[in-house]
């Protein structure tokens, strides 16, 4: 019993922490109809902004417990520098062009970003391991887990459940929905699609650096983070259906807990099993577990 | 008169430029390959603390300030040109940029590559392309028990020597354990490390349960759930051969968790680390430095130089990827210098280097290095192991222990894995 509790808290926690990393890249993709690769780099961007700010905040003698504010204050500042420069600057130029160009663009973008992360922080790692540690820990049966894990759990609800409420609750969420369905419509209905895409690319890309900035007290910043991220991102948002709110969340479910299981039970399946996960959803459901039907335009 | 002055003038000229125009011949710039990881998670750990080692000790050595023998400037008199390559980007691109080294560069050797994969692919690249080429960090005893090469060599030992002196050492500390378990990288470095200390475990105590092994992927980053299984499995030992940001992102992950308080850690490679994560690692956790580095190399003169060197220049003390290209150049440098000697004081070929690398034995800041196996292409050296311990806030390695070159690495002609199991037989 301890160990099937374990698994699916292990399973959890690891769920929690891939769906923030790939919940703006559906996002992105839903409204915008872009596989933004980019999305690696802003993860690799809110992890070093989080390891630096955290890490001189903590140096400076301030309250650590503010550290998690500044975590996410890093996120919001290092994406509000990239993201409208990007998507302004870059990509609103390419939105007529087929979805394999404007992928091969954010492929150069993210290659470029890389580099200016070595030439802004250098290739040394970062560390701010104090805010991993200063919540404490708690118990589950025999397995000690640390506090910091639910704060990871809290954000991957508050952005899953927020974005939910945000569409379907909401005037802005509705006209989004408009910009999903037909740009070309919503515009003539006067909607500012523009506005729309800047706005969507800021918050998918700053959840991304949300992810990596939390993400920063538990591992060693180092240059090519973002590589491995994108790679489970989009297993997630395949097997859930790209542009699916509801099926990032199961994608992420599932592959944290098929994860989990596979360390647990059969460690050397580990590497397999994802893919294995999302190439059996493909045989069955090409376009994800929570595929929309797509509307023909005549 | 005037014409006699002119022609003795031309001649002496014409005599004083003969041996100059020959010496600039010989003197032509030995130009060297230096490959290591520049970017991506090797490159902070390893790959710059190796191309720092490299460009300063060259650097040293073109002035002749190395210590005796390596005193004399560059490589027997030829200044030391070197071409810095990233290692990143998988071995197919690596075997493209070694291509280029070689026809486009026009090196005369390479000296490099950290990451085994990188190893196992260039060898018979380099043996084909006829190119001299030292293999200054990979761990693989694969290279040279698979197959032999002319032009390959390898100045570091092999990760069977970390395995081996892991479990010595830890047969020595916990005589009294019953169970052990690990956490390893999935290919050839990961996979070759976890094999041998687990049956030389198995050789020096038969009783040993091995409760299981994990083998998460190379960069995974994430390991909650394999510490779970670890914490659950309650073995009294956790082999590890996690190296760059794997190994500390599992020491960052497992410190609140209390794993290696609760299971003695076996770091192979944790020398790396230990300063940086200092308040991490619990004390008792076993470290190694893949041989007699770091803290644990010799007090000579060739330590005593790059220590000071290396800290006057970098502001930091070296690590063992810093030791291991020191002495993968140093090595060279011998083997080019007596080959010169023997070719008459001209320029040797590659053959007449590798010929002369073969088989030799040198000292550098490590140690005695023997190239003694794998056909005298392969290093040996002695290892040591120690147990990490916080001293007024600084990590230190307390309890070390030194094992002979022969005590942990194979004889010649005998695979790693039979001679484990085979019992260690000299």
């Amino acid at each position: 019993m301890q160990e099937i509790v374990t698994v699916i808290v292990d399973g959890i926690i690891y769920s929690a922490w891939l769906f923030i990393a790939a919940v703006g890249l559906t996002l992105i993709y839903g409204v915008m109809k872009i596989v933004n690769l980019t999305h690696g780099s802003f993860y690799a961007l809110g992890a070093y902004a989080g390891a630096s700010f955290t890490g001189a905040w903590i140096a400076h003698g301030y309250p650590p417990m503010l550290s998690y504010a500044v975590l996410l204050a890093s996120a919001i500042v290092i994406t509000l520098v990239f993201a409208p420069l990007i998507e302004r600057g870059i990509l609103r130029f390419m939105y007529a062009k087929e979805e394999v160009v404007i992928l091969l663009i954010t492929y150069a973008l993210f290659l470029i970003l890389e580099d200016v992360i070595k030439l802004v922080w250098g290739v040394d790692p970062y560390f701010i391991a104090e805010p991993y540690g200063l919540l404490g820990s708690f118990d589950v049966g025999e397995m000690t887990y640390p506090t910091y894990n639910l704060i990871l759990v809290g954000i991957a609800i508050v952005a899953g459940g927020g974005l939910t409420l945000l569409l379907r609750g909401t005037r802005i969420g509705k006209l989004l929905l408009t910009v999903i369905h037909d740009p070309e419509v919503s515009r003539a209905m006067g909607i500012n699609v523009d506005r729309f895409y800047l706005v969507t690319f800021t918050f998918g890309s700053l959840l991304a650096a949300i992810g990596g900035a939390f993400t920063a007290p538990t591992v060693s910043v180092v240059p090519g983070l973002g590589v491995e991220i994108i790679v489970l991102s989009f297993a997630v948002v395949v097997i859930g259906g790209l542009g699916s709110l509801p099926g990032a969340a199961l994608g992420a479910l599932i592959v944290g807990l098929v994860r989990s299981a596979t360390i647990h039970y059969v460690p050397a399946l580990e590497l397999f099993v994802i893919y294995f996960v999302m190439a059996m959803v493909l045989a069955f459901r090409p376009r994800g577990l929570f595929s929309l039907a797509e509307p023909r335009k005549i | 008169m005037h014409s006699l002055r002119k022609l003795a003038t031309a001649v002496a000229a014409a005599l004083a430029l003969a041996p100059v125009s020959v010496l600039a011949q010989d003197a032509a710039p030995v130009k060297i390959g230096v490959v290591a990881f520049l970017s991506g998670a090797a490159a902070s750990p390893f790959g710059v603390p190796a191309r720092n080692a490299a460009e300063l000790v060259i650097e040293l050595m073109n002035a002749g300030k190395a210590p005796a023998p390596y005193d004399t400037k560059g490589f027997g008199g030829s200044k030391i040109e070197t071409v810095i390559i990233d290692e990143s980007g998988g071995t197919t691109t690596q075997v493209t940029e070694f291509r280029n080294l070689v026809q486009r560069h026009n090196v005369d050797l390479v000296i490099g590559y950290i990451s085994s994969s990188s190893c196992v692919g260039i060898a018979p690249v380099a043996e084909e392309l006829k190119m001299l080429t030292n293999f200054f960090d990979c761990g693989t005893p694969r290279i040279f028990e698979d197959a032999s090469y002319k032009y390959v060599f390898r100045t570091s030992p092999t990760s069977t020597m970390d395995s081996v002196g892991a479990a010595l050492y830890l047969k020595d500390a916990k005589p009294k354990m019953k169970s052990i378990a690990g956490i390893n990288q999935n290919y050839a470095w990961g996979q070759d490390s976890w094999v041998d200390f687990e049956a030389s475990m198995k050789q020096l105590m038969p009783k040993i349960e091995v409760k299981m092994s994990q083998m998460p992927k190379l960069f995974a980053g994430q390991y909650n759930a394999e510490i779970s299984t670890l914490l659950g499995s309650k073995a009294d030992a956790i082999h590890s051969s996690f190296w760059d940001g794997d190994l500390e992102a599992l020491i960052l992950q497992a410190a609140p968790r209390g794993l290696f308080k609760k299971s003695t850690g076996v770091l192979t490679t944790g020398e790396t680390a230990m300063y940086k994560l200092a308040k991490q690692i619990p004390d008792g956790t076993i470290l190694g430095a893949r041989g007699p580095f770091g803290p644990y190399a010799p007090d000579n003169a060739y330590n005593r130089w790059l220590v000071k060197e290396f800290q006057e220049r970098y502001l930091v003390p070296p690590t063992y990827p810093s030791y291991q290209m020191a002495q993968a150049i140093m090595g060279v440098k011998l083997a080019w210098e007596k080959a010169q000697a023997a070719n008459g004081g001209k320029r040797p070929s590659k053959e007449q280097v590798a010929a002369a690398l073969e088989n030799s034995t040198f000292e550098g800041p490590g140690g005695t290095v023997k190239m003694a196996i794998g056909k005298g292409h392969q290093a040996i050296m002695e290892t040591a192991y120690g147990m990490s311990k916080v001293v007024g806030g600084k990590m230190t390695v307390t309890k070390v222990k030194r094992y002979p070159a022969e005590m942990v690495n194979p004889p010649e002609g005998v695979k790693s894995a039979d001679w484990i199991k085979g019992g260690f037989k000299k």
